[in-house]
């Protein structure tokens, strides 16, 4: 006879994969209550919610317009946590760029696209480093902690661009708070006729794969790694710990900024004060539910920009507020925090023998407690 | 002049009331070792359950008190993630943040729909008899809720560190490992201060919708609780600190809204930002000398 034990051990490396598919289905089943309460039909929204975005062109379209910041500031906040440099700042940083983009976008004009385009990009990725700089160095020479630092720079930099936007940058034509549309030549172009999708998603997925190569396939990738896992033993194995994790955020910073410049330069042409709703603290629901995996995360990013389609799909079918969509985001994210805590565990067969006359058991089974 | 100095330390008092609340939340949660960032989200939930409640019941009190219950809850999940399953703080407590903003939401747009214009209910009165005080009625005249704030810092003081679960709050904060050895049950000592903490926060997010503004909007908490993130290294994880440290950003913020209003010419936006950038130059200066909880961000694993 033999029966099901629970043992603290690595578990199989096929139940890692699962582990999200797991927490999606918890979660899907907790926020159902939400559906139910908006007098909707659980099964009718989920449909609405997860399948009715990919069966017309135009939502499925969108579903990739969603995902592309995502896939950005995924990869920006999986390269910093991968490091163990906590980069909270990523939505800061995504400002960084669209303010940058939004600047560029306007004295670029005379360039030629194939130029501008570039320039924006890197302009971009400079402002993001930037921005993510001084907590980066606050980190490496005085040991200031850097989930603070960066996350008080978010709200920083909103005021930065409140200003601009109500003062010298305010739009001439318009009046309204935001700025002069870029130049044409700056724009990322489109990708499919007349559909939003712009060359951001392309550099999304691009950035994507690099991230894995950097990871896997580099010394500054193992070294990433090796400081993440432990910056003690990193420095005992010689890794300059300092310099790693100083390169992983401003390369964070910069991937982050990226997304701004994508966002202003694909589809606002200006910069406007919401140009994220919270793009950067999505971006850290995307790179725990990737497992910091860089496949994991762009997968990840799209399912996430499908539930993001999708609540305003739900919204618009059955009258269930979209902020269901936010909802089932955070949910997600915080049980599949749980959820990664089953990889610990491993369930095992293992032949019941008779109790008294087993030595293993009385080493180490409950059954001789006293209670 | 006059008149403008008593309104400013009068708006200051306002302003600093929230403050003073969740820092003295996040107090409690870092001095038992826990980050909690859920506050931001914490605070928001505390503003729509005590408008929601308050409104319905149509006493206020029940507005605060049910607010005070949603954060207590909200404080218990910390707990579940990060004292009961140990994962990361920061990434569980900007969860809940995110969680909990998306509910609020929800339901709110699940009771009001899309109104134009924010519904709004008859908010806290100040206080008459201290108003009517010469000269300093104007300062004195506060919400109720304002002098419970000022009470709550003594009590915090004498709490942490006049009782024997103040001294196990730190000890768990400090040395979990201690602690447990001498019998503290560390788990349940980290729950009991996070419950503690999501109260005082949530009465934060009240305090805004049933006293300053009698409304509930989208923006109500505006990065208020990383303002308490921010006060508690500011005031070294001391809760007489954390009063001056709420009065100072209060006076700066009280400061910025009259000169707005003075229709000074001035980017106000330079004011907003002042604390934040005060806040990370002190951390700089403090470096190594901030006095971190020892077991903060620190899962407590039992073997």
């Amino acid at each position: 006879m033999t029966r099901l034990k629970i043992e603290r051990a690595t578990a199989p490396l096929w139940v890692r994969p699962l582990i999200p598919v797991i927490a999606a289905v918890i979660t899907f089943t907790l926020t159902a209550t939400l559906v139910i309460l908006a007098k909707a039909n659980p099964l009718e929204a989920y449909y609405h919610f997860l399948i009715a975005p990919l069966s017309s062109r135009v939502s499925a379209i969108e579903v990739l317009v969603k995902s592309t910041p995502l896939l950005l500031v995924g990869a920006a906040v999986t390269f910093a946590f991968s490091a163990g440099y906590w980069n909270i700042g990523a939505e800061g940083q995504l400002y960084a760029g669209a303010v940058a983009a939004a600047w560029l976008g306007t004295i670029l004009g005379n360039l030629p696209a194939l130029i501008a385009v570039p320039v924006m990009l890197l302009g971009g990725f400079v402002a993001g480093m930037l921005w993510a700089l001084t907590p980066a160095l606050l980190k490496i020479k005085l040991a200031v902690d850097e989930v603070v630092t960066t996350l008080l720079l978010n709200t920083v930099i909103l005021f930065v661009v409140s200003y601009l936007l109500n003062g010298p940058w305010r739009d001439p034509v318009s009046g309204w708070p935001q700025s002069p549309e870029i130049a044409s030549s700056a724009m990322l172009p489109r990708l499919l006729p007349q559909a939003r999708l712009h060359l951001g998603f392309v550099i999304g997925l691009l950035v994507i794969v690099a991230l894995w190569f950097i990871l896997s396939r580099t010394s500054l990738g193992l070294k990433m790694r090796a400081t993440g896992l432990g910056m003690e033993a990193a420095r005992f194995a010689g890794v300059n710990v300092n310099r790693t994790i100083l390169t992983a955020a401003l390369i964070s910073g910069g991937i982050a900024g990226m997304a701004g410049v994508s966002e202003v330069a694909g589809i606002h042409f200006h910069l406007i004060d919401a140009i994220s709703p919270g793009y950067g603290y999505t971006g850290i629901i995307i790179a725990m539910l990737g497992g910091l995996n860089p496949f994991g995360v762009g997968l990840a990013a799209l399912f996430i920009g499908l539930l993001s389609t999708g609540g305003q799909t739900v919204s618009r079918a059955l009258g269930v507020p979209a902020y269901l969509g936010d909802v089932v985001q955070a949910a997600l994210l915080l049980v599949t925090l749980g959820a990664f805590i089953l990889q610990n565990y491993r369930l095992r067969w293992v032949a019941n023998e008779p109790r008294s006359s087993s030595p293993l058991h009385a080493a180490s089974g409950n059954e001789l407690k006293p209670d | 002049m006059e008149v403008l100095l008593i309104g400013l330390l009068a708006a200051t008092l306002r302003v600093a009331t929230p403050l003073i609340l969740g820092t003295l939340g996040e107090l409690f949660a870092e001095r038992a070792g826990i980050l909690n960032l859920g506050i931001e989200g914490t605070m928001f939930c505390g503003a729509f359950v005590g408008f929601v409640v308050g409104g319905a019941t149509g006493n206020l009190w029940f507005g605060v008190l049910a607010a005070i219950v949603s954060g207590i809850f909200a404080g218990l999940l910390m707990g579940l993630m990060s004292v009961r399953l140990g994962v990361s703080q920061h990434v569980s407590g900007l969860g809940i943040t995110l969680l909990l903003t998306g509910l609020s939401l929800f339901g709110f747009r699940l009771i009001y729909g899309e109104p134009r214009i924010p519904p709004s209910i008859q908010p806290f009165t100040k206080l008459s008899i201290l108003g009517q005080v010469p000269i300093l009625g104007e300062i004195l005249g506060q919400y109720a809720l304002t002098y419970i704030a000022l009470a709550l810092v003594p009590v915090c003081w004498w709490v942490l560190y006049r009782t024997n679960f103040g001294l196990q709050i730190r000890a768990v904060g400090e040395n979990p490992e201690a602690a447990d050895a001498a019998g503290v049950n560390v788990f349940l000592t980290r729950y009991l201060a996070l419950a503690i903490a999501g109260g005082l926060m949530a009465a934060g997010g009240a305090f805004l919708s049933l006293a300053q503004l009698g409304a509930f909007t989208y923006g109500i908490i505006a990065g208020r609780g990383w303002v308490c993130i921010a006060l508690i290294i500011f005031a070294n994880w001391q809760p007489v600190r954390v009063l001056w440290g709420a009065l100072l950003f209060g006076g700066v913020f009280a400061l910025q809204l009259r000169l707005q209003t003075l229709g000074l010419k001035l980017p106000y936006e330079a004011f907003l930002a002042l604390p934040y950038l005060v806040t990370i130059a002190a951390l700089a200066v403090a470096g190594r000398n901030a006095t971190y909880p020892a077991a903060l961000l620190k899962a407590y694993k039992r073997e």
